[in-house]
């Protein structure tokens, strides 16, 4: 019962966070939004899991995690540097 | 009876961590600024995920997946604040200014001040 209600609070947020990634004025703030919005899909698998009674559905949370953290700063880099670290293709 | 502990546990536990997102995500659309909205990402990411994922683990009794969730909550709970300090490092680096009222004038008046009265008390010193 409190797993249905953790999900359905879930997608509210979610959907405030895509408001934000809309209208958000600079860049950083849709950054922003997009990593809340991948800590809200990891909850969400994780409870969805839960209520299907699969519990297999954790590990595909974990590898969100870290596909979330390593995105950010990937997009991160690319906004400060202008590439990823390859110095063939770096901007002069 | 302690079925029902547990239950009423994970329950609150959940219940706190629904809280925290509701907060956090409104503070997402309602704050002014890149640095503001850092604290309500840094709030959804740390206390509604722990909270949470704590009341998932309580509900499912100790097993590989309570662990697996375990090792989730932990890398959330360190990566998230990395993630957010990264942005707000870019965001500075690249020239955002935070908004509110007299935040870049205020810091050359206030300084001429403190030098005038360091000059008097030196002065009434000697």
């Amino acid at each position: 019962m409190m797993m249905i209600v953790a999900i359905t609070a879930c997608a509210v947020c979610l959907v405030m966070a895509l408001v934000r990634t809309a209208l958000g004025p600079t860049a950083f703030d849709r950054v922003l939004a997009v990593n809340a919005i991948g800590t809200l899909v990891i909850l969400g698998i994780a409870l969805h899991g839960f209520i299907m009674e699969r519990p297999e559905f954790v590990d595909i949370a974990l590898l969100y995690a870290i596909l979330n953290f390593i995105g950010t700063f990937a997009v991160l880099k690319i906004f400060s540097t202008g590439s990823l670290g390859d110095q063939s293709t770096r901007a002069k | 009876m302690m079925d029902m502990l547990l239950l009423v546990l994970s329950g609150l536990s959940i219940a706190i961590g629904v809280i925290a997102l509701l907060i956090g995500s409104l503070g997402l659309i309602k704050l002014p600024d890149v640095y503001c909205r850092i604290h309500a990402v840094g709030m959804i990411d740390t206390a509604g995920a722990s909270f949470i994922i704590l009341g998932m683990i309580i509900h499912q009794g100790f097993s590989l997946v309570s662990f697996k969730l375990a090792l989730i909550g932990v890398f959330l709970f360190f990566t998230s604040p990395i993630a957010t300090h990264a942005v707000a490092q870019v965001a500075h680096k690249m020239g955002v200014k935070p908004a509110g009222r007299n935040l870049v004038k205020a810091a050359p008046t206030k300084k001429a001040p403190t030098k005038k009265v360091n000059a008097k008390s030196a002065k009434g010193k000697s």
